[in-house]
Formats: structure tokens, C-alpha cells, sequence
């Protein structure tokens, strides 16, 4: 790490003396914050846990794939946007990319985000390690904000282990070409690819929200379970609320609530409302839900 | 029972564990340089009334290795939470290395190495990734020297071999190894161990006092909390002794030691005359034996009573002291039926 971060300061390839000389002048915390974001991403992506978790969602689309090229009766009935996607699918392999996104949506993407952002914060406690990073010292905010960088890192990961295994899949089982769009004009290939790296992002987006949920519940316990099951279920609750009509005022405040609006940017042109709507839920889920972790974490007692 | 070896052993544990102190330490504490640790009142309440500890005053001399003991739950580790930033104290103040914590945590805590109830590691990183994990996480630490830095802390702790085993895999010898290794990746000014020879074996603790003498020797201050007394009184220049929350004393380990009162054992036909010579040199509760006679020492010092005993012509069958360690010290100080004072 620390050879990465040498050779990307300017003034790296002039002779040693002046590039220490430079690096001694550029002293201010950003190269050192690097070392320990540097440090975070290894911690979320050489667990094994991290591993098992992205191998599940990456056989999301592998399932999904084989009972569409091989179990489908072809009567394929539509009306939900993501089973509009579904049967796409036979005819464009590139559909099971959205299908798969879809389908991981509103639970597995969640669930793993749950799981890493559970953990973040509660396992570093209940390992007994957050003193010694604190000790170190990594300064309380400044290792929150590492953590939700992670987090965020792991949202993009998961999101896209679906979408390029999705791909993959799709290739192998489907035929590929030009891709109808939902309101029924045609784009190349190229283009659909994308749509569908965007798409991709706009799901590791809709994550964010209850990744900062997820941070904040972790900074209250020192029992990593305890953490997980609880954003987790809020999943669960937010889905359960969103399906009963009762609730529509609420609707609109839920962190799933545009959750599938990323469908929009598979027209032509592009619908933005939704997507729009989304950016802000999540931006506010994350600031509101980060000030709360934040003001735990700022004065919290770590006792373990 | 002989009454040579009776005498001298005690003494010679004495004299060496002395002779060690002063060959590394004395040198380098001096009680000019501002203190490293003052607290003043520090108190932490759990709950609304159970005080974890009370009005801690305490006073680290610069350059001392100082002793920290106290029974299990007397508030060693909260105390120890508290000067390292983890929680706030609910009264008084904490000031380390000039700093007040845990506001000055940032700008103090590159300064010091720590060992805090147990060592903690990822298990699925090898100890040298623990390590980097925990030298990126202080600021301070220059990346480009990272590697030697966590090359010569393993060696320090004779973890070398072992460096790119995973953490999991490592006994709990080898965990407390890389732990005292995590707190000297830099050079420390304060270096706070919190029972560092938990589940070392013997040859492992030696090693780690050892460790400790050189690196107080080099000026480092050390503030050890340890249950093992023998471990303090090797190593440990200064002490404090904590009951139930509270600071029962501190202060050099000579002069514990001394207020801890010897018990002299001699056995002789004559414990009558014996009796009354130890009386006239005013050892303190005398007692005869069917074996002898029995005298808590006080001032007295053993070579004076054992020839005053022989002038006045007692027969002496052997002559024992007991006691006068730390370990009496510390039980006479927190056993049963210590009254702590405010």
C-alpha cells in the first residue's frame, strides 16, 4: 500500500531525494486517510464471509438463467416491470441482467449489504479490535467514514458480481443482439451495455440507504448478530409496509420506495423522475442515518 | 532447616530483583520531567450509583515503570479505558502526556503504545497484515517505513518466524506477543500494558520483562498493570495499588515494600530469653511456640535480631523471615478487612 501511494504522488518519477521532499510537503491527511480506506478494503473483500456472500449472489443469475433457458413453458405472464424483464430474457441474453437485478433486489442484495454493514462497526467491537483502531489512532469519524466507504465499495461489488455473472450467463444461454427497449424502439448492443452499467448503479445506489441504516445500527451494539438481524428486518419491514396500500402516505418515504425505478432507464429517452427520487431517498437516508451513527460513535463508551 | 540458606534466600531475591531495577531503570526516571500520567478526581459511574472507579488521583513519574495492581474489578481496566480515550470519565480529569483525554486522544495516542485487556486481532489476516491494519489506521505513521517498522516489532517479540501465519492459528502466547508488537510499531513515549504476560509461559514472560527493562532503559515510561507481584516487583521502579475503585496508595516499589511488615520465625529451645530480647528490640507482636518463638519484624532489620538473639545467648536451630514483599504489601492492603479511606 504504501508503494501505491508513493508512486501515485506527482513528482514520483524525479530522484528519490525530491520525491521525499515532495511527500513531506504534501503531509496533509489525505495520502495516510488513503492507507487506512486501503486497509478497510481489504478487511471487506479477503473475508471469507465477503466471498461466500458474492459466490451466492453471483449464482443468483446462473439459477435464474438455466430455468429460463431450460425449465420455461414460454407462456411467460408479464405485468410486474421485473417480470417484463423475465421474459425478455429468451429473446436477449443481456435481459438477465436486469432480470437478475430484479430478482436480488429487494431482499439478497439487501441482505448481504445488511450482513457487511451490520458488521462494520459491532464486529470490530465485539473482536475487541475498534480499541486498538482506536488507540491507534484512527480517530472515531474518521473511521466511520471509512466504514461507510467500505460499505459503499461492497454495494458497487455486490451489485455488479449480479450484473456481470447475469452477463456472463446471458451470453452462454441466450442469443444477444439489439436490445428492445420497454417503450418498443430498439437500441444496439453498445448502448444496452450502458444502460446496463448505469442500471448497475442505480442499484448499488438504492443499497446506500440501508447501508447507512446498517452503520448506524452497528455503532449501538457490540454483538455483530444482533446488528445484521436488525437492518436486515428492516428490510423486511420497509417491503411488508410498501405492500400494504394502508400505508400509502408512507410510501413515499420508505428507502425501497424507487427502488425498481432504475426500469426507467431502459426507455427512450430516458425517464429520470424516478431515478431522481431515488438519488434523494437514499442521499437522505444516508445523511440522516450518518449524523445518528456519527453522534454514536462521537461520544459512544467502548467498553469491549 | 537450615539456617544459613533460611536467611539469605529471601534476601538475595531482595538484593537481585533491586540490582536489576537499578541497572536498567534508575537512570533514566528522574521526578524533574512533568509527569506522563496525573489524573485528578477521576471517577466513572456505570448506572446511576455503581462508581467502576472513584476520585482516582494518580501521578506517573516520566521514565518510571510503573506497577499498576489492584484485585480483579478494583478498576484497573476502566481506569486504563479512560487515559486511552475509549470512554469518558463522568468526573474529573485524565491528562496524558500533557493532554487531556480523551479530547487530545488524536495528537496523544501516536505517542503511545497500548495493550488493553487482552490482545484483538483479525483471525483471517496474518500477524503482519494485523499489524499494517494498525499502523494505517494511525495518521501519524509514515506508510513508506511501514514494512521495516513491523519487521523490527515482530523481531522484538520473536514473532519473525511466524509473521505471515494467520492470526487465528496463533496460541495465546502468540496473540500477546503480537499485541506488545502492535504497540511498539513506533517509537513510543508511553507504552501502557495491560497484564502483557497473560498466557506466555515462563520463558515467554521472561522474554517480555526483559523486553520491558530495555525499553524503559531506552526512556520509554511504562505503566504495566499486572496481578502478578513478582512481575511488578522485578520490573517496576513505582506502583499503585487500587481497591474497590479506588487509589489505596502509590509511590516508589521500595518503599511498599518496606511498609510491609517481615515476620521473623526462629526456632530455639530458649524462646523465653528469645521472647525477650525481640521485645527489647520492639519487634512487634511476639509470640512463643511450642517450636520457638514468632515477631513481626517492623524496623527491626534481620541481621540485627539475629545477633542480638545469638549475644544473648539463645540457641538458634534456625532463623526464618517471611514476608516483607510486595506480595504482603498488597495483601495487607486490599484483603479482607482493609478499611478504604477517602
Amino acid at each position: 500500500m504504501s508503494r501505491t501511494e508513493a508512486v501515485t504522488l506527482p513528482g514520483a518519477g524525479t530522484p528519490q531525494a525530491q520525491a521525499a521532499q515532495e511527500r513531506a510537503a504534501f503531509s496533509v491527511p489525505l495520502p495516510r486517510a488513503r492507507g487506512l480506506l486501503a486497509s478497510e478494503m481489504r478487511l471487506v473483500f479477503r473475508r471469507p464471509r465477503t466471498y461466500a456472500m458474492l459466490a451466492f449472489l453471483a449464482a443468483v443469475p446462473v439459477l435464474l438463467g438455466v430455468a429460463l433457458r431450460y425449465f420455461t413453458d414460454g407462456a411467460g405472464g408479464g405485468g410486474d416491470e421485473g417480470l417484463e424483464f423475465v421474459s425478455q430474457v429468451t429473446n436477449n441474453g443481456l435481459f438477465l441482467v436486469f432480470a437478475s437485478l430484479a430478482a436480488t433486489l429487494p431482499f439478497f442484495l439487501p441482505m448481504t449489504v445488511g450482513v457487511v454493514a451490520g458488521d462494520a462497526v459491532a464486529g470490530e467491537a465485539s473482536a475487541g479490535t475498534l480499541r486498538y483502531l482506536l488507540v491507534a489512532p484512527a480517530g472515531r469519524i474518521r473511521l466511520l467514514l471509512v466504514k461507510y466507504a467500505g460499505l459503499v465499495a461492497f454495494c458497487l461489488a455486490a451489485t455488479f458480481t449480479v450484473a456481470l455473472s447475469a452477463l456472463a450467463v446471458g451470453a452462454v444461454l441466450f442469443p444477444m443482439g439489439d436490445v428492445p427497449l420497454l417503450n418498443g424502439d430498439s437500441i444496439p448492443m453498445t448502448e444496452a451495455l450502458v444502460r446496463a452499467l448505469l442500471i448497475a448503479v442505480a442499484v448499488a445506489v438504492s443499497l446506500l440507504g440501508i447501508a447507512a441504516i446498517g452503520l448506524f445500527v452497528s455503532t449501538l451494539t457490540s454483538v455483530p448478530v444482533a446488528a445484521m438481524a436488525t437492518t436486515v428486518g428492516l428490510v423486511i419491514v420497509a417491503s411488508i409496509l410498501s405492500a400494504i396500500p394502508q400505508f400509502h402516505a408512507l410510501h413515499p418515504w420508505l428507502f425501497t420506495d424507487q427502488w425498481m425505478s432504475y426500469g426507467d432507464l431502459l426507455r427512450d429517452p430516458i425517464v429520470t423522475d424516478g431515478v431522481v427520487r431515488n438519488l434523494e431517498l437514499q442521499a437522505a437516508y444516508t445523511l440522516v442515518f450518518g449524523a445518528a451513527a456519527w453522534a454514536r460513535m462521537a461520544d459512544r463508551d467502548v467498553t469491549c | 532447616m537450615n539456617a544459613s540458606t533460611a536467611v539469605r534466600t529471601p534476601d538475595r531475591g531482595a538484593s537481585s530483583a533491586h540490582a536489576a531495577r537499578a541497572a536498567h531503570a534508575a537512570p533514566s526516571w528522574d521526578g524533574e520531567r512533568e509527569p506522563v500520567v496525573v489524573t485528578r478526581g477521576l471517577s466513572k459511574a456505570y448506572g446511576r450509583d455503581r462508581l467502576a472507579v472513584d476520585g482516582l488521583d494518580l501521578v506517573v513519574p516520566a521514565g518510571s515503570v510503573f506497577g499498576f495492581l489492584g484485585p480483579n474489578g478494583s478498576g484497573k481496566t476502566t481506569t486504563i479505558r479512560m487515559l486511552m480515550g475509549l470512554i469518558s470519565p463522568t468526573a474529573g480529569t485524565a491528562t496524558v502526556l500533557g493532554g487531556t483525554m480523551p479530547k487530545a486522544a488524536g495528537a496523544i495516542l501516536p505517542r503511545v503504545g497500548a495493550l488493553i485487556e487482552g490482545p484483538a486481532h483479525y483471525g483471517f489476516m496474518t500477524g503482519r497484515e494485523n499489524l499494517a491494519r494498525l499502523d494505517a489506521a494511525d495518521r501519524t505513521a509514515d506508510p513508506a517505513t511501514r514494512r521495516e517498522r513491523i519487521e523490527e516489532a515482530l523481531a522484538r517479540v520473536g514473532l519473525a518466524a511466524v509473521g505471515d501465519r494467520k492470526a487465528r492459528a496463533y496460541s495465546l502466547g502468540m496473540k500477546q506477543r503480537l499485541g506488545i508488537a502492535s504497540a511498539l510499531l513506533r517509537p513510543r513515549d508511553l507504552l501502557v500494558l495491560d497484564e502483557p504476560t497473560n498466557g506466555l509461559d515462563p520463558q515467554g514472560m521472561r522474554e517480555i520483562r526483559a523486553l520491558i527493562r530495555t525499553l524503559a532503559a531506552d526512556g520509554t515510561t511504562v505503566f504495566l498493570s499486572s496481578h502478578l507481584l513478582d512481575e511488578i516487583e522485578q520490573v517496576c521502579t513505582h506502583a499503585a495499588v487500587m481497591a474497590r475503585g479506588r487509589l489505596v496508595t502509590q509511590g516508589t516499589v521500595d518503599d511498599l515494600r518496606s511498609a510491609a511488615r517481615g515476620r521473623l520465625v526462629v526456632e530455639t529451645p530458649d524462646a523465653g530469653r528469645a521472647a525477650v530480647v525481640l521485645a527489647e528490640l520492639k519487634a512487634g507482636s511476639v509470640a512463643t511456640t511450642a517450636t520457638g518463638v514468632e515477631a513481626e519484624l517492623g524496623d527491626v532489620a534481620p541481621d540485627v535480631a539475629c545477633a542480638a538473639l545469638v549475644r544473648a545467648d539463645v540457641r538458634v536451630r534456625s532463623f526464618t523471615t517471611t514476608g516483607g514483599s510486595l506480595e504482603d504489601a498488597f495483601v495487607a492492603l486490599t484483603g479482607e478487612g482493609f478499611d478504604v479511606e477517602d
